[in-house]
């Protein structure tokens, strides 16, 4: 009955190049010897990544995109593996309630985010940097992390701790031998996916972040300026290649072990 | 802690489930309930100098606010623009998911992750890309112009609500394409070939079967790309010009240059309010419909 | 020797919510019985193992072992262990590190260990699997290397939640011998959870049976199935005719009882029976026999005629509907001197001491 559709596949190649037209851009403009981002390409240059190379503030703000994305994908994992754990594995009361308080931060407009939190950091006389940005980014990571981790924990038999219990293990021991080892590639997962989405944010940072630029603000930056523009294809070119394999490696992680059962809704 | 209270924790499931929320909870409350209800709270104050604000209570704010037409215009623009994109999303990426769904044999997997791929990397970038692709001196104009089918460069394509449209509707594809696959992948095959053995051509099994079983996915994914897209910053500061500026950006320029907190707080305050007030009005439209259905 | 009460459950309950799942359960299950629960879905038998094993925590009551009361004692602690409905055999660790995964804190020297792992394979026949995953066995495999995790903790009970459930006919019945014989050997006390009816009789020293949160019988398989002390039980377990019926009156000997689908019966009176009582007289399809003419052998002879016939090999079911009434009895015969067609008229015979009275 459905073994083939041409026009819907035609219609997929398209879509495809849509999607990918935007983003594949960038990286062969990246080599291409001229200011301007016009066709056909001049010649073929590693100018531009030689430039990027000595930008001492782009090292900076590298530095801090890494730093803010470290601490706000360990914290946001951490806190999601309890909440999951809690979701997954109690008959929690209010359970409708607690979770969409949660699930929040990911669907209200970021600038909200950001304007509360602009305002109550302002008024309560702190100075906005990186410290703001990155409890902001914990916030945002958290319901990505839980839903990883949430679909991580279903796709194992709660009787699978039960066993370990009936075996003789306490709680914690439980944790250890079964759970975590279990949930590791989960656990990963959610590490790597929410590094990226911390490192690729920009909202919440352009607001909070004051002087203390991270890698996408610093981007933002040198946009309006044509001459420092090419060394930001070249850095962007980087980090799109950088966050495919990140995200490849992601998505293999989270259906590692899950057998047939596999999952596709990366938090959604 | 004694045998007995520690004997009730035990038994006690809720005690342990919302111990293990509580690190969740706390974040959501103290980074961005509290936040909000210090917003809300700001947005009936007055901005007196560059650093100065006046706690005095006033709804001057949100008399300023609708007073100035220019406000109430971006806030309706803002909707109407989210909802076109959210639209256009919707009507472009069901067939991909359709597809997906029903005639991918082998490597599903491979086409969800080539299709989401993009939405991972950077959306500064991509949205940058587009006014690359689009603009006067753009991948489109050089291209149109190489080939010597146009003199002038086609002015319309950027700066423009349409340009943030499309923008927008390429970085939220993602959000679309996976509730609807899930939601598709997830109706039973056979009860399409009894709807086919009931008489109803491909089509008519499209409405009366597949489209109705679809509409969690295709809920999920208005809310998921509306609410979001309506506070959007970089697309219309990128792509849209003055013709293509939402509120967002006006928020921004009250915590910058112009430098008017409460205003700005008013502002989002209002923008999460229509939000809520929409998905409120969507939700409920749903429980309706599906309540008729069944 | 006495034998002892090893298991007792006093007085339980247990609700979840508003639901009541069990209702004041008293049990007591001896030391080395093979003891099975058996009722249909939702009947709360599950619920009973898992607060057997500690999982969950009874809302009333208490439960003993050995004369400890072991109610609030975590499962970790109980000298307990359970045999999982789906296995769960942990997918990443291989079958020996299974085994070996509740001896952690038995300080054993590796060759112990070794030895543990390797007697407990051999009693489930599964030599040579040590360094299989669990996805790189088939359901029969899994089932026993749980029941080699499980016993080479050396428990004092073996809980056991369905555990054939999953495996096909054949399989199973040769895992029913199999279990019991290993019960037999091992001489510990084990508590099995099924559904099956025919299970549980193959392999029980003792069977409680259970509806809708409580026990209803716990008796040997033959005595269920001679004597079931109510309608559920008689119809749970087993073929059963069940006809409605009425006292008409009692004397000190005999019950006269004015049957729905033939007219009068006299019994004698074994229970506490009062006039005007409704109650049903039940009879198995294997105590009633067909033929084509009144065979006075048998106290009762009714005219009917055969309305579907079933063949199941080793038997053959008749239903026959009687005369002047709309009921239909199930005669089962394992072979027949004289054929029966559908359609055909034919006579049904019993005899009193075959017909039981059954309380609803």
């Amino acid at each position: 009955m459905y073994n083939k559709n041409n026009t819907l596949f035609i219609y997929c190649v398209f879509y495809f190049a849509f999607l990918y037209i935007p983003v594949l851009l960038l990286p062969i403009f990246s080599f291409n010897d001229s200011f301007h981002m016009v066709f056909p390409l001049k010649g073929f240059t590693f100018d531009w990544y030689i430039q990027m190379w000595n930008k001492s503030r782009l090292h900076q703000a590298l530095f801090n995109s890494i730093k803010v994305g470290i601490i706000a994908s360990v914290v946001s994992t951490f806190i999601a593996l309890f909440a999951a754990k809690a979701f997954t594995r109690y008959k929690v009361k209010f359970h409708g309630l607690s979770y969409g308080a949660i699930l929040l931060p990911f669907i209200i407009p970021e600038i909200i985010i950001a304007v509360a939190l602009i305002v109550i950091w302002t008024s309560m006389g702190l100075k906005l940097g990186l410290i703001p940005v990155t409890i902001s980014h914990i916030l945002f990571c958290t319901p990505f992390c839980m839903l990883i981790l949430i679909s991580r924990m279903e796709g194992f038999d709660k009787s699978l701790e039960e066993a370990s219990m009936d075996l003789g293990e306490n709680s914690f021991w439980t944790f250890w031998r079964v759970t975590f080892p279990l949930l590791l590639p989960g656990i990963i997962a959610s590490l790597l996916l929410a590094f990226v989405i911390s490192f690729d944010e920009f909202i919440l940072a352009f607001f909070l972040s004051s002087s203390d630029q991270t890698l996408p603000i610093y981007m933002w930056s040198q946009l309006r300026f044509p001459k420092k523009f090419p060394h930001i294809l070249a850095l962007g070119a980087i980090i799109i290649i950088v966050t495919s394999l990140i995200v490849m490696t992601a998505y293999w992680l989270r259906n590692l072990g899950q057998g047939k059962k596999k999952d596709f809704s990366i938090g959604i | 802690m004694n045998s007995t209270i520690q004997n009730i924790y035990f038994r006690s499931d809720q005690a342990k489930a919302y111990t293990l929320l509580s690190p969740a909870l706390i974040l959501v409350i103290f980074a961005m309930a509290a936040p909000m209800i210090v917003m809300i709270f700001t947005s009936f104050n007055t901005q007196i100098s560059m650093i100065e604000i006046d706690r005095t209570f006033t709804t001057g704010r949100y008399e300023d606010f609708f007073s100035k037409p220019i406000f109430s215009m971006l806030l309706f623009r803002s909707v109407k623009i989210s909802f076109f994109v959210t639209l256009l999303t919707l009507v472009t990426t069901y067939p991909l998911a359709y597809y997906i769904a029903f005639y991918v044999k082998k490597n599903k997997m491979l086409w969800i992750v080539l299709m989401t791929l993009p939405f991972w990397t950077s959306y500064l970038l991509r949205v940058f890309s587009w006014r690359v692709i689009l603009g006067n001196k753009g991948v489109i104009n050089s291209a149109l112009m190489g080939t010597g089918m146009i003199d002038e460069p086609l002015g319309f394509l950027l700066y423009n609500q349409a340009a943030v449209i499309i923008t927008l509707s390429h970085a939220w594809a993602a959000f679309a394409i996976l509730p609807l696959y899930v939601s598709l992948d997830k109706i039973d095959k056979s009860l399409l070939e009894a709807s086919y053995d009931l008489g109803n051509t491909k089509f008519e099994t499209f409405w009366r079967v597949t489209f109705p079983l679809s509409l969690p996915g295709v809920i999920g994914a208005i809310l998921i790309i509306f609410i979001p897209t309506v506070g959007d910053y970089v697309t219309p500061q990128l792509v849209g010009g003055t013709d293509g500026r939402m509120l967002s950006n006006m928020i921004q320029s009250l915590f910058g240059r112009a430098n008017n907190f409460p205003l700005g707080a008013a502002s989002a305050v209002l923008m999460l309010t229509t939000v809520c007030l929409i998905a409120a009005l969507v939700t409920y439209i749903t429980k309706k419909v599906s309540m008729r259905m069944s | 020797m006495s034998i002892k009460n090893y298991i007792k459950i006093k007085n339980l309950s247990k609700s979840f919510g508003d639901v009541e799942v069990l209702k004041n359960i008293n049990l007591e299950v001896e030391e080395g019985e093979f003891f099975s629960l058996l009722g249909p879905s939702g009947c709360g038998k599950t619920t009973l193992l898992r607060i057997l094993a500690g999982f969950e925590y009874p809302s009333e009551g208490e439960v003993f072992f050995d004369d400890t009361n072991v109610t609030s004692l975590p499962p970790n602690l109980r000298p307990s262990n359970m045999v999982f409905q789906n296995y769960a055999i942990f997918p990443h660790i291989n079958v020996q590190r299974n085994i070996e995964f509740g001896l952690r804190k038995e300080n054993l020297s590796k060759d112990e260990m070794q030895q543990r792992v390797e007697n407990a394979l051999k009693m489930v026949q599964l030599e040579g699997y040590e360094n299989r995953y669990s996805n790189q066995l088939s359901g029969g495999q899994r089932q026993r290397i749980a029941l080699a995790r499980a016993l080479v903790k050396q428990p004092k009970v073996l809980l056991l939640d369905e555990p054939l459930g999953a495996l096909d006919k054949k399989l199973r019945e040769e895992m029913q011998i199999e279990l019991r014989n290993l019960q037999k050997s091992l001489g510990i006390t084990f508590i099995f959870v099924t559904h099956d009816q025919e299970e549980a009789m193959t392999m029980s020293d003792r069977i409680a049976v259970m509806d809708e949160g409580n026990i209803l019988q716990v008796s040997p398989p033959k005595e269920i199935y001679h004597n079931p002390k109510n309608k559920f039980v008689s119809q749970f377990i087993g073929n059963i005719n069940i006809l409605g019926a009425k006292i008409k009156s009692v004397s000190n000997e005999n019950l006269l009882i004015e049957v729905d689908c033939f007219g009068s019966i006299q019994l004698k009176n074994y229970q506490q029976i009062i006039e005007n009582d409704r109650i049903n007289i039940a009879i198995r399809p294997e105590e009633i026999t067909i033929s084509k003419i009144s065979d006075s052998n048998y106290d009762y002879n009714f005219q009917g005629n055969v309305k579907n016939i079933s063949f199941y090999g080793e038997s053959t079911y008749f239903y026959v509907q009687l005369n002047n009434s709309d009921k239909i009895l199930m005669v089962s015969k394992n072979e027949t001197k004289e054929p029966f067609s559908e359609n055909d008229n034919c006579f049904v015979n019993f005899s009193s001491n075959n017909l039981k009275i059954i309380k609803d």
